[in-house]
């Protein structure tokens, strides 16, 4: 406990700072801006949190990343039995119908997982906001996109469905990215208006298995939008995954419906989600490291 | 610009407690207030009472109001009871909570350490753990590839480095976490009590590397209970008392302020005093410290006789019980014990109740301000104590020339104990006599024994003999 090695830190010891970086701290009131540049500057995080998400998710699993796979297939068999061949529901333009669901329940998954995810992603990583500055908004972001390796996963079993079934894919594949995005808009978008709400009430958690299990048959997956007549089925594109289950059956299976105002209808109701969540989400920022 | 690395202009930061902000209530919860309190409220004004408010809110503040500037390069120290407002403050400046209201203004990046190993996960191995902790702490990729060896050295942890974290030990994942915070190398280093961690070696090799930050010119900011480890690292400290500002200075002085808060208690009666732990039994009657011709006393020179005095009273213990009296530091280091069974054997047998006297011949410690603590068990083992009074006296040792030099001793940074030695120093041929004192300097403190040794000007003697002694050591204040 000698203090021999002590000395005052000489003020000409320290070395010149060259650039300063100027940080203002004051309180906030209202809506505040999204400082997406701060995000940006937080890229680095974002992946490693993001591959945090990925390695950790099917460690001491016995079947592994299997489980991406088993989710969808087995909903779209139990899907086939009762809907395809009970109720005799029929795809769109001929396709088989295990393949049409299977189509659907591919970004379907992607998008039930993320939006679950996210929603809780705050609530799990309370410790994190508690100890640790950095934009919130990774945390949300960082978990819907990991769940994009489960999504490669259950495309790659659905390219082999359809090389069993005999289906070529349309030139319209290149417009696959394009829905992929919307899907991942419109998670992200639901995903940070729950997770803002989840660190203040967590009813939200209890809301997530009843709101998926709701959207999943307000969505065309068990039967095609056509069933419906225009215009109702545009109108049927406020759900904006309705838009991306029709936009990946159409690029993918060539369903000769293709799927048109729908998709713009789908487009703004994912914009919309996102950027109101986005801010929502910012305004709540605030409170999060005290109230969680 | 000036050379200011931190200015907290009238800060402060609200907490809602009590039941009229939960820290998380449902959905139910709040549907049903926002229905009720309408008519909660019009009911009261019926009532005639027009406060309007639909309920009580308590309000803490767990900051009111605190200001202060840091420069660079300085090493501050942030003291103050629980519930000061310490962390509370280290939070609004490392951005993880905003102020109600206030300004900061930090020139330079910020790296907070308020937890050892935040982020970790279990599952991934130690490696992949530094990366996601670094990049959690605000690391880049590059930064965390280049001190990655470094890394691994100083938490000890090489042959363990891919085994996942949940299968290292307690110690072994707390080292892991401080190495990587270690590494951090922002310009403004916010750190709360994080070094209280692992065993007494690693926290020693966590000091000397804060011990290095702070040398390294970083705007080091520290929050700790352990005043030993604040006299050792900051210049300068500021000791916050409920949230307000109380004062701001160099760290001896701040710290024997804080100390003087929590004085120790009255000579006598410890039978009401507080024990640490609800579970001893007030065996400890009275403490005494008593000169050499038995009167009580609370100061002493320097190689003076002393007793201390204990009563006790023990009606269901009487058996093979140990007694002992520890001196320290008021920072809590322990220099003497003074113990029954090492200094006098065992004693089957006690009374119900009785005195016990130490009478110590010379006690040789050095100038400064000391406390005691006595305890009672019935085995050797610690956890057989059956009482322990913390602090209970505060012994003052005043100096005396105790080497007949004239040139007295400093206590802290050259030690607690004055030993007698005796040095032979080979003779210079022309007569050149480095260190020898004279007679006018042997005179002039003879005839002022009690002079505090920080008003000793430290001469060529001791200085020849030690280390270079800085205007900053701590010395317990007399």
């Amino acid at each position: 406990m000698s203090a021999i090695g002590t000395t005052t830190p000489d003020t000409q010891a320290s070395p010149p700072i060259k650039e300063v970086v100027h940080t203002q701290i004051t309180p906030s009131r209202g809506w505040v801006s999204l400082q997406l540049n701060e995000l940006w500057k937080y890229r680095e995080l974002l992946y490693f949190l993001t591959w945090r998400d990925v390695k950790v998710r099917y460690k001491q699993t016995v079947l592994g990343a299997a489980w991406a796979i088993i989710q969808p297939f087995f909903t779209m068999i139990v899907f086939s039995l009762f809907f395809g061949q009970l109720a005799g529901i029929e795809a769109d333009g001929g396709v088989p119908y295990p393949v049409a669901t299977y189509t659907a329940l591919v970004p379907w998954t992607f998008f039930a997982n993320g939006l679950s995810q996210s929603s809780n992603s705050l609530v799990s990583s309370a410790n994190l906001l508690k100890k640790i500055y950095f934009p919130r908004l990774v945390i949300p972001v960082s978990s819907v996109i990991s769940g994009l390796v489960d999504f490669v996963l259950a495309f790659i079993v659905l390219m082999i469905m359809m090389l069993v079934y005999g289906i070529v894919p349309t030139i319209n594949i290149l417009f696959l990215p394009f829905f992929l995005l919307l899907a991942f808009t419109t998670a992200l978008g639901v995903g940070l208006w729950l997770s803002a709400m989840n660190v203040q009430f967590r009813d939200v958690r209890y809301t997530i298995p009843f709101l998926t299990q709701f959207w999943l048959f307000a969505t065309p997956i068990a039967y095609p939008s056509s069933l419906l007549d225009e215009p109702w089925r545009t109108i049927y594109g406020i759900n904006p995954m309705a838009g991306v289950v029709e936009g990946f059956r159409w690029a993918l299976l060539g369903t000769d419906t293709s799927p048109g105002p729908m998709i713009f209808v789908s487009l703004a109701t994912a914009i919309t989600l996102l950027v109101s969540g986005a801010f929502y989400f910012r305004r709540m920022e605030k409170t999060f490291a005290d109230v969680v | 610009m000036s050379d200011l690395a931190i200015r907290v202009e009238g800060l402060g930061k609200k907490y809602h407690i009590g039941s009229a902000q939960k820290s998380y209530s449902t959905l139910r919860d709040t549907l049903s207030t926002a229905f009720v309190a309408p008519f909660v409220r019009a009911g009261r004004l019926l009532r005639g009472q027009a406060t309007g408010a639909a309920g009580l809110t308590e309000v803490i503040w767990a900051l009111d109001d605190v200001s202060f500037e840091v420069r660079h390069g300085e090493v501050v120290g942030i003291i103050g009871h629980n519930g000061a407002g310490k962390s509370t403050l280290l939070k609004v400046l490392s951005r993880i909570t905003e102020p109600t209201r206030g300004k900061v203004d930090l020139y330079g990046r910020v790296g907070s350490l308020l937890e050892v190993g935040t982020g970790f996960h279990p599952e991934l191995t130690g490696r992949e753990n530094i990366f996601l902790n670094g990049a959690i702490l605000g690391m880049s990729r590059v930064e965390i590839e280049r001190k990655f060896d470094e890394i691994v050295a100083f938490a000890e942890v090489e042959k363990f480095i891919d085994t996942p974290v949940k299968h290292y030990s307690s110690g072994m994942g707390l080292r892991l976490g401080f190495a990587v915070a270690a590494h951090l190398e922002p310009e403004i280093l916010v750190v709360d009590e994080v070094l209280a961690v692992g065993d007494a070696a690693f926290q020693r090799k966590c000091l000397g590397k804060m011990g290095e930050v702070a040398q390294e010119g970083r705007t080091v900011l520290f929050v700790s209970h352990n005043m030993a480890a604040i006299e050792n690292l900051c210049s300068r400290t500021i000791l916050l008392k409920q949230g307000k500002f109380i004062n701001d200075g160099p760290t001896n002085e701040i710290i024997n302020e804080y100390l003087s808060d929590n004085k120790p208690l009255a000579y006598g009666n410890l039978a009401t005093a507080p024990r640490p732990k609800s579970s001893y039994r007030p065996v400890l009657q009275s403490f005494n410290i008593l000169d050499e011709q038995g009167e009580p006393t609370a100061t002493i020179r320097s190689n003076d006789p002393v007793t201390f005095e204990i009563k006790y009273k023990s009606d269901e213990l009487t058996s093979n019980l140990i007694f002992a009296i520890l001196v320290h530091t008021v920072t809590k280091t322990p220099l003497v014990f003074f113990q029954t069974l090492t200094h006098h054997g065992p004693v089957e047998r006690w009374p119900s109740e009785g005195v016990l006297r130490l009478k110590i011949p010379a006690l040789p410690l050095g100038a400064g301000t000391y406390r005691l603590s006595v305890e009672c068990a019935t085995s050797r083992r610690p956890k057989d104590l059956v009482d322990v009074v913390e602090n209970c006296a505060e012994l003052t040792v005043v100096a005396q020339d105790f080497f007949g030099t004239g040139y007295l001793p400093k206590t802290g940074p050259h030690g607690y104990f004055l030993v007698n030695g005796e040095w032979e120093i080979p003779a210079a041929s022309n007569g050149h006599m480095a260190g020898a004192p004279t007679e006018q300097t042997t005179k002039s403190v003879v005839e002022k024994p009690d002079i505090a040794p920080t008003a000793q000007e430290t001469s060529q003697a001791t200085a020849a003999a030690s280390s270079e002694p800085t205007e900053s050591t701590p010395t317990e204040g007399a």
